[in-house]
């Protein structure tokens, strides 16, 4: 590729890219994101490549694999311009019949529109589908334009602009000056002012700076910084650029877990081709500015979110935290001032500069600016990456964007924030989802998960849930952590069996207060979380658990006994045959019955069986 | 494993002390876990203390110190996917391959582990089965996985 030495170049190189496309062509995009993977788009970009090449195509139709689309329930996901029509899940088999009727001819596929569950309608249109009319697609829109990792497809979308603009004519206090003004807050989980890291990192003397981007995504049910590394990964390195600008950084790492394959070669490959267009590296659009970064890949450590212990992650060490008496943007990496964000923070800071701090702050509401991805999941129909401008209520997102119950089932709950975060009960869901709200609630934004309970979901489980996942991932060093919430996932075991007492629920509100209180850092500090606000909206759980020994969900194995209805039993063998543990007793034909020595109370043949004979008691 | 390749990963990494967890990774991707002489092999290349190369790879969870079987199933066991049945996949499997999360069949074919997040919320219940994802499990259709890499 070609170097690039000035802004204008750039331009110039964006105003030829441009020219060369033609909005008329038919374009066939596939969704490439790992959701739509893992549902087989690979074998459909396959046999579309084969279907057009024997019918002689593949110069009249463009085919483009992009990154995550959000939709991931509905995936594979194909999209043809420019009529827009979206097909869902679609499959190997049914590519010969899209060319035909819709390549060739123009006609619709009906059987693999998407169809409103709600509405029962069926929908032609990408862009009529509730699920993407309700967001306001800022960030994730660009992964559906673009090929990952390719930085002229990123130039023709008007990519690198704000940093030629930033090297062209702004100083880095200007920078500053804008990001402050956008009061763009931290997306990865604090919801801190981005201005005011930059800024103290800045002021800090150092000969050796750096910035750092979070892409750990340690949260179980986040994925959003995944998608974006993934599907646009020049965005972020351009964001980081502008950051390392603007605090006097010269170098800068991208933390990425390990288990996102995909978004470290598509990061990669964006590097590789970011030093060779000269965006990256010596002398940069020729401005006389110099940064470059390098991946350092995670190894799966929640506690590696936490600021201190990446950066001694990134040092090749144990990712402990330490003491923040004195902040990472003072001395961090390496003891030099390090300014961290985490993706979808870094993200942003190409469109602030591109369309202003003042367009930022016109999105969002009084607390909270701009937009916000939530990856919504659990119980709700449509399953995957929103983003809506701050200050949507959680009825929007889970009843407009997500259709509602999964299965009919009344929703009771949503969880937010991942383990640091909390449960709103279904009176709270009229809040509007910012920073501030959340919190004040008792949950928090945290990264963006946002898993949907419903009434076969036990709030005491979940609680134990997050509990078990903390302590296993508490790295050990300080005893409010290590040694508090295992005792508090002690005292939860208890109830789930039926040893609960009554007096449990005091301890465990005087051990929350004690661990937030004292912990070292905020995992510790937010760990309580989960317990305290599922104690506080869904109290009756436990003491239905203590007092009567009973699970209302059936989740909690020890308080259920599973039982065939011989009334209903026919004696079929669906149950046998998928008991794992051979429970299940009774020649064909003849009414089955369970062994409940034998018994591990996981539900599956509840779940097979068509005669709704078995019962959870 | 052969000598050379340690070797080899090291030289790639400019036997950077910063590195040592991509050391590591790339090691245990050649050999699916990290065997004994290749730890301290690394030690002495980077000159890092034998026991800090320990600490690191005891202390991060996706690092084995035991071999793991010819095909890995990684059972997610993330909020969304907890809520919508991962248990039940593990029981399935238990009940399949008497084996606990973490442990490995007799005879080397399977290693069961369960993850928290392997960032495919929407999918869930998410298994991997050597690398490859597959949403939407169920217990029946992970016997017929099974079933499938047993007969390969």
């Amino acid at each position: 590729m070609k170097r690039i030495n000035t802004v204008e170049e750039l331009e110039s190189r964006r105003d030829t890219l441009l020219q060369e496309q033609d909005s008329d062509t038919l374009t066939v995009t596939l969704c490439g994101g790992t959701g739509c993977r893992a549902s087989g788009a690979d074998p459909v970009m396959d046999a579309l490549q084969q279907q057009l090449k024997e019918k002689g195509l593949q110069d009249r139709v463009s085919v483009q694999v992009t990154g995550c689309h959000g939709f991931c329930e509905q995936g594979p996901i194909m999209v043809i311009d420019p009529e827009n029509t979206l097909y869902c899940q679609v499959t190997e088999n049914d590519v010969p019949e899209i060319v035909e009727k819709t390549i060739e001819n123009g006609e619709k596929v009906d059987r693999l529109l998407y169809r409103d569950p709600v509405s029962d309608e069926m929908i032609e249109k990408e862009a009529d589908i509730p699920f993407y009319k309700a967001q306001d697609r800022v960030l994730l829109g660009d992964n559906r334009r673009l090929t990952p990792g390719n930085i002229d497809d990123y130039i023709a979308n008007g990519g690198y602009a704000a940093l030629g603009q930033v090297l062209n004519r702004m100083t880095p206090e200007e920078v500053i000056g804008e990001i402050k003004n956008a009061d763009l807050r931290g997306r990865g989980g604090g919801g801190f002012p981005a201005a005011r890291k930059w800024e103290t990192c800045r002021d800090t003397p150092s000969a050796h700076k750096y910035v750092i981007c979070n892409a750990d995504e340690g949260d179980p049910g986040a994925y959003m910084d995944r998608s974006i590394l993934e599907g646009n990964p020049h965005a972020v390195i351009e964001g980081m650029i502008i950051g390392a600008y603007a605090v006097g950084a010269q170098y800068g790492y991208i933390y990425v877990r390990k288990e996102y394959p995909l978004a470290v070669s598509h990061t990669e490959q964006a590097v590789k081709q970011a030093r060779e267009a000269g965006v990256l590296g010596e002398n940069i659009l020729g401005s006389g500015f110099s940064f470059d970064v390098e991946i350092a890949r995670g190894a799966g450590a929640f506690v590696c979110g936490e600021s201190t212990a990446l950066m001694a992650s990134v040092e090749g060490k144990v990712g402990e935290p330490r003491p923040k008496d004195v902040h990472t943007v003072e001395a961090g990496l390496w003891n030099c001032p390090t300014t961290l964000n985490n993706v979808e923070t870094w993200v942003n800071v190409p469109h602030i500069m591109n369309k202003g701090a003042n367009w930022f702050a016109s999105k969002g509401n009084e607390s909270s600016k701009g937009t916000k991805i939530f990856a919504l999941t659990g119980q709700v129909k449509n399953t995957g990456l929103v983003e809506v401008d701050m200050g949507t209520s959680l009825n929007d997102i889970i009843y407009k964007i997500g259709g509602g119950p999964h299965n009919g089932a009344r929703i009771k709950a949503v969880q937010t924030g991942g383990p640091s975060g909390g449960c709103l009960p279904e009176n709270k869901f009229d809040l509007p989802v910012d920073f501030d709200a959340l919190t004040e609630a008792g949950s928090m934004v945290g990264s963006g998960g946002m898993v949907v309970l419903d009434e076969n979901t036990c709030m005491v489980d979940v609680a134990k849930y997050f509990l078990n996942f903390l302590q296993e991932e508490s790295c050990g060093k300080c005893v409010p952590c290590r040694v508090g919430i295992g005792r508090m996932l002690e005292i939860l075991t208890d109830i789930t069996e039926g040893n609960g007492k009554p007096e449990d629920l005091d301890v465990l509100e005087q051990l929350a207060w004690t661990i937030s209180e004292t912990s070292l850092c905020a995992l510790g500090k937010t760990a309580p979380n989960p317990v305290v606000s599922t104690l506080m909206y869904f109290r009756e759980e436990y003491e239905k658990h203590i007092r009567d020994h009973q699970c209302s969900a059936g989740v909690c194995r020890n308080l259920v006994e599973y039982r065939i209805d011989p009334d209903r039993c026919t004696g079929c063998g669906a149950c046998l045959k998928a008991c794992p543990h051979g429970a299940v007793e009774g020649e064909k034909k003849q009414v089955h019955t369970i062994k409940q020595d034998l018994c591990e109370k996981c539900g599956i043949c509840k779940n097979v069986c068509k005669f709704d004979a078995i019962s959870v008691q | 494993m052969c000598p050379e390749s340690v070797e080899q990963v090291l030289t790639r990494y400019n036997d950077s002390r910063r590195c040592l967890v991509e050391v590591l990774q790339d090691i245990q991707d050649r050999e699916g876990y990290l065997p004994e002489e290749a730890i301290r092999r690394v030690a002495e290349r980077l000159d890092v203390p034998l026991i800090e190369v320990y600490r690191v790879a005891n202390f991060y969870k996706s690092f084995t110190l035991r071999p793991r079987g010819k095909h890995v199933l990684t059972v997610c066991k993330g909020t969304a996917c907890h809520v919508r049945g991962a248990d039940r996949l593990l029981d399935e499997l238990r009940g399949q391959l008497q084996i606990e999360s973490g442990e490995t069949t007799e005879d080397g074919q399977f290693t069961v582990e369960a993850v928290n997040c392997v960032g495919a919320c929407a999918l869930g219940p998410v298994v991997v089965v050597d690398g490859e994802y597959h949403g939407h499990m169920t217990p029946h259709k992970l016997r017929g996985l099974v079933a499938s890499l047993q007969e390969s």
